[in-house]
């Protein structure tokens, strides 16, 4: 805080970068706000001023084939690929936090490197070799890519769940006569959960919002949202695409509102077991 | 093993996926550019095809990219039934074996089409036209040839023309006072692609690219550009929603755009029943209605109003001083014009 | 443990321990395999087969396997004998109309223009009509067959391996007596290209530095609950789709968009100015987009230092700009190459923004990549250039890991 006695320049100076800060964060927050409102707009031009309000675009949306097939096919592919990614990551990163191994450093950074590699090379290189065993313009071959790319953040997320574990719990379940099985579902798995979940939806993000892979990959039956989105800005930016960015917009603060959640839930359980 | 089971989970339902993909084996995928183009498609043969057979039409657009189609053609797993096609990528794709040979006696009597529209891989269904399209309201005057293009002077304002090498390298010899007839015998030189280039490095920072058909109205009805080299479809049905946007036909370029089969396609009876509903002329008339594009079956020609066939590419007035579009220029230099054309444009 | 302990007595204790331990790891390795074998085959294989197609070189010696064979331990200083023409019109006839002869054509098309037809012309017209030899006639038909650098060309691409697509992605060339030198002036880009990559790259992590370093601090100096509510700010934007970004930015940069209402209005510009399709859009929206990586990282370690320092070294007298210079500013330069290089890193390998808010001048290597993958299915050379910017890439994060520490730090930071 600011105190009383402080002089000009360190008022200015206080002053000066809180308002600096204020413009970062409408920076950040401005672009995903605008678009909401032009999407009840009754005109057809993206533009303010507003000429009224209206819900046209949204029922365009949903009674247009193309959009609700692009909705439908996401909500195949994005499931399917988080729980892929739960399923295999979350054991994953059990074992890596559990042993040591030459190489480990190595295979970790393997695992995560689905984050870093540019995803136009995954696009091309899964598309050139999934074709040829009937992988490409197919729904599984999609699933797993976008599950590849999700699984880095399972792994980092429960690895990093894991890291706050206390191993005698399980070791207290086993001795009082817990099978393993019994010990992982009625101790690990309750207090790794929230790493699983928001891992898990990190994983949903990525591939909710997955556009490149999905333009090499996919046939015009798995077309998702986003790659129907991709078309329709580089051809024409209408109201419609105002109106899907804002059902996106409230699936993603949806998100966020649940991993914030989580994220308390855990630092409560935590503190509990501290204690 | 828990993570197994929820594996063979995981794997019975994508199994389930992939056979509910497999369940919707009637229907005929439809591959085409997308756009007003596709909608007049749909009135003039989707709807009867499907009337007419029971088989449903899954449509889907592409930009013309040839990759998909061969990676689907090498792997043997060719989920499109029919794909719309520009007459190089058609000719080299026949050549490359990624197209059926059509046998004709399947599509109708080859007698009834334009020589153009015949050929072996593909079966032209209209011919289009770029043209040199203008927003009245912005421009005073109205321009006449492609060298008003260039000419940033009289005609001040943004230009937009297609990010590719094909047409635009054309126009630009004619700009620079190339005869129609020669511009193929000049661009098949390198002095004449040096040349083009060179034109076009005059205008460069004013030339707002597009990729997609549907874009050169917009640019050119929202004042984004000012003149566009555009489909003449497109621009029609621009003026149809009231837009004031003008065509010149100086030096305009037609081609014949077909439909073909890409090789190993699942469902080919059907397929052929679909380019059997193309050139039927009743349906190429409904099509012409719709966007103006002109007909390839002769027959259909004398039941096209005369209002809309004055707008057809293949009107004798338009076609005057029109240019030929060269497939076999495009199938031997395509590839590498193409390459030079981004190299530049990205610079 | 029910066993009575003079049996376990028998086997030293160390070795009881040591199968134990080796147990846990087989147990525990059996949890990581799963995920390596599907990575494995979703991912690095065909990162592995497309990395190969950069150097593959199938096509001529699949199509005129005659011809190469005669080829063979030719010098290349003079046209070859005459049994190489005879099986290059052997191996053309029995190509004609094959996708082979056509493949090869292309392929031999992308070093010399024109020899598509060349091949594809001369398959039309065999076999050979007149009785001269198969020299004298091919010369006829076409002089290029009298040519020595065509066929030097042929004997080049005999090989199943070629350094083609590598060079060229480089600007490279081979001429025809097979010495590498710089392409033609009009044909070399890619140099620029990866220096633009680089050059935007670089601009996008300053920039977001220069905003992200500011607003972390604040959110650091915070108190919970406040940094908390404005951590929403930084995380919304995180979460929403980037397509949906993109599209607010072309609303809000286009000619009649908000800021060029407002910058109208405040007069600072009588026209509206060009701010989207050009770099300056590409810049806004990508600094957009990344500027959460910076921040949370930089918040991070901010978050870890005490304050007390800087109060230390204020009380000693050390004014305020030079404390937080000389003391805070230094324990959070782990945080800012972090931040940095992840932001580096990402920028490189973009391509939906530029490709959406940029004009071609704003592309970067991922757009040539998708270019020569889908325009010209030319997937050598798609594959040289994700070659190079696999391996700048990795290279950066081999940096990024080892400065990170481990692994799980570069997690998502909440």
């Amino acid at each position: 805080m600011l105190p009383p006695y402080a002089s000009l320049p360190e008022k200015l100076w206080y002053y000066g970068f809180r308002v600096f800060c204020g413009l970062v964060l409408l920076f950040l927050v401005l672009p995903v706000l605008v678009i909401i409102p032009l999407s009840f707009n009754s005109d057809s031009i993206l533009m303010y001023p507003m000429s009224g309000f209206s819900l046209r675009w949204y029922e365009e949306f949903f009674y247009s084939e193309v959009w609700t097939h692009a909705l439908k096919n996401s909500l195949i592919v994005s499931p399917f690929a988080t729980l892929l990614a739960m399923a295999l990551g979350t054991p994953a990163a059990i074992g890596l936090t559990r042993i040591d191994f030459p190489g480990k450093a190595l295979l970790m950074a393997v695992l995560i490197s689905p984050m870093v590699v540019p995803v136009v090379i995954v696009g091309v290189a899964t598309y050139l070799v999934f074709a040829p065993i009937g992988l490409s313009g197919s729904y599984l071959g999609l699933i797993m890519v976008h599950a590849a790319l999700g699984v880095p953040f399972v792994v980092t997320t429960v690895c990093a769940t894991l890291q706050g574990f206390d191993y005698n719990l399980v070791r207290a379940a086993t001795s009082l006569g817990a099978s393993p099985l019994t010990a992982f579902f009625r101790v690990t798995l309750p207090l790794v959960a929230p790493g699983v979940i928001s891992g898990g939806l990190f994983a949903f993000g990525t591939s909710f919002d997955e556009v490149v892979v999905t333009l090499f990959l996919a046939g015009p039956q798995q077309t998702t949202l986003p790659r129907q989105m991709f078309a329709g800005i580089r051809e024409n930016i209408s109201p419609t695409i105002a109106a899907v960015a804002t059902i996106l917009t409230v699936i993603s603060v949806l998100m966020l509102l649940t991993l914030e959640w989580l994220r308390g839930r855990n630092e409560r359980l935590r503190t509990a077991v501290a204690e | 093993m828990i993570q197994l089971k929820s594996l063979n989970k995981l794997a019975a339902i994508a199994a389930a996926l992939s056979v509910a993909g497999a369940a919707q084996a009637a229907d005929l995928t439809v591959i085409s550019f997308g756009g007003t183009n596709q909608k007049a498609q749909v009135k003039a043969y989707y709807e009867p095809f499907m009337r007419s057979t029971g088989i449903k039409i899954i449509p889907g657009e592409y930009n013309g990219e040839q990759a998909k189609i061969k990676a689907m053609v090498e792997a043997g797993n060719v989920s499109w039934d029919v794909v719309e096609l520009e007459s190089p990528e058609m000719a080299r794709g026949c050549e490359e074996g990624l197209y059926e040979k059509l046998d004709y006696s399947k599509i109708g009597n080859k007698k009834d089409f334009l020589p153009a529209a015949v050929n072996e891989c593909g079966i032209g269904f209209f011919v289009w036209s770029t043209v040199l399209a203008y927003n009245a309201d912005k421009l005073k005057q109205a321009p006449t040839s492609w060298s008003d293009f260039w000419d940033m002077k009289k005609f001040p304002g943004k230009r937009g023309m297609r990010k590719g090498a094909k047409f635009t390298l054309e126009f630009a010899l004619m700009a620079d006072g190339v005869a129609p007839a020669d511009v193929y015998k000049v661009l098949a030189t390198k002095a004449g692609v040096d040349r083009a280039f060179k034109k076009l490095d005059q205008i460069k920072p004013h030339i707002q690219w597009w990729e997609a058909g549907a874009q050169p109205p917009q640019l050119l009805a929202a004042g984004d550009v000012v003149m566009s080299s555009a489909y003449n479809g497109r621009i029609a049905t621009a003026q149809k929603e009231g837009r004031n946007l003008k065509i010149v036909w100086t030096g305009n370029i037609y081609d014949v755009e077909s439909y073909g089969i890409p090789k190993g396609a699942a469902k080919r009876e059907e397929a052929y029943k679909f380019l059997a509903t193309l050139v039927k002329p009743e349906n190429q008339v409904v099509f012409s209605g719709e966007i103006p594009y002109g007909p390839t079956n002769v027959k259909a020609n004398p039941q096209i109003s005369a209002a809309i066939a004055a707008e057809l590419p293949t009107s004798a007035s338009n076609i005057k001083t029109a240019v030929a579009s060269n497939t076999m220029f495009w199938v031997e230099h395509g590839e590498d014009l193409e390459q030079r054309f981004n190299a530049w444009a990205a610079r | 443990m029910s066993e009575p302990i003079a049996e376990t007595a028998a086997v030293p204790l160390k070795r009881l321990l040591q199968r134990a331990e080796r147990m846990k790891k087989l147990r525990y390795g059996a949890l990581i395999a799963p995920l390596a074998v599907f990575l494995l085959l979703t991912f690095l294989w065909p990162i592995a087969a497309l990395l190969l197609k950069s150097v593959d070189n199938p096509e001529v010696a699949a199509a005129l396997p005659q011809t190469v064979h005669q080829l063979s331990g030719w010098p290349g200083k003079e046209l070859p004998h005459e049994g190489a023409y005879a099986a290059l019109v052997s191996d053309l006839s029995l190509g004609k109309g094959s996708k082979t002869l056509a493949e090869a054509a292309k392929r031999l098309n992308m070093e010399e223009p024109g020899l598509r037809s060349l091949l594809m012309n001369t398959a039309r017209k065999l076999p050979l009509a007149s009785d001269a030899g198969p020299r004298e006639s091919l010369v006829a038909m076409d002089e290029r067959w009298g040519e020595l650098c065509t066929w030097q060309l042929i004997a080049r691409n005999a090989s199943q391996k070629t350094d083609y697509y590598l060079l060229a992605a480089l600007d490279l060339t081979r001429d025809a007596s097979g010495e590498i030198s710089r392409g033609e002036q009009g044909d070399s880009v890619f140099t620029e290209i990866f220096g633009r990559t680089i050059w935007m790259s670089f601009v996008v992590t300053v920039y977001c530095l220069l905003l992200g370093f500011p607003l972390a601090y604040l959110l650091a100096s915070l108190s919970k609950r406040s940094s908390n509510l404005l951590m929403v700010f930084v995380l919304l934007p995180f979460w929403t789709s980037i397509l949906v970004r993109v599209a607010a930015w072309i609303v809000l940069l286009q000619q009649g968009g908000l800021i060029n209402h407002v910058l109208i209005a405040l007069g600072i510009t009588d026209e509206p100015l060009q701010l989207v399709f050009n770099r300056v859009g590409v810049y806004v929206a990508m600094v957009h987009i990344l500027l959460p990586f910076m921040v949370l990282p930089l918040y991070s370690v901010m978050k870890g230092i005490s304050p007390t320092y800087m109060r230390a070294a204020m009380s000693l007298g050390c004014p305020p700009f030079k404390s937080f210079w000389k003391v805070y500013f230094p324990m959070t330069v782990p945080g800012i190459a972090a931040g940095g290089l992840l932001v580096f890193i990402l920028s490189m390998g973009y391509y939906i923004t530029p490709a959406l808010l940029g004009s071609p001048k704003e592309q970067m290597v991922s757009y040539f990549v998708a270019f020569y993958t889908n325009e010209t299915t030319n997937w050598g050379m798609a594959a040289a250039l994700s070659a190079l910017l696999l391996a700048a890439t990795l290279l950066l994060y081999v940096v990024y890991n080892r400065l990170v520490g481990s692994a799980t730090n570069g997690a998502p930071q909440r």
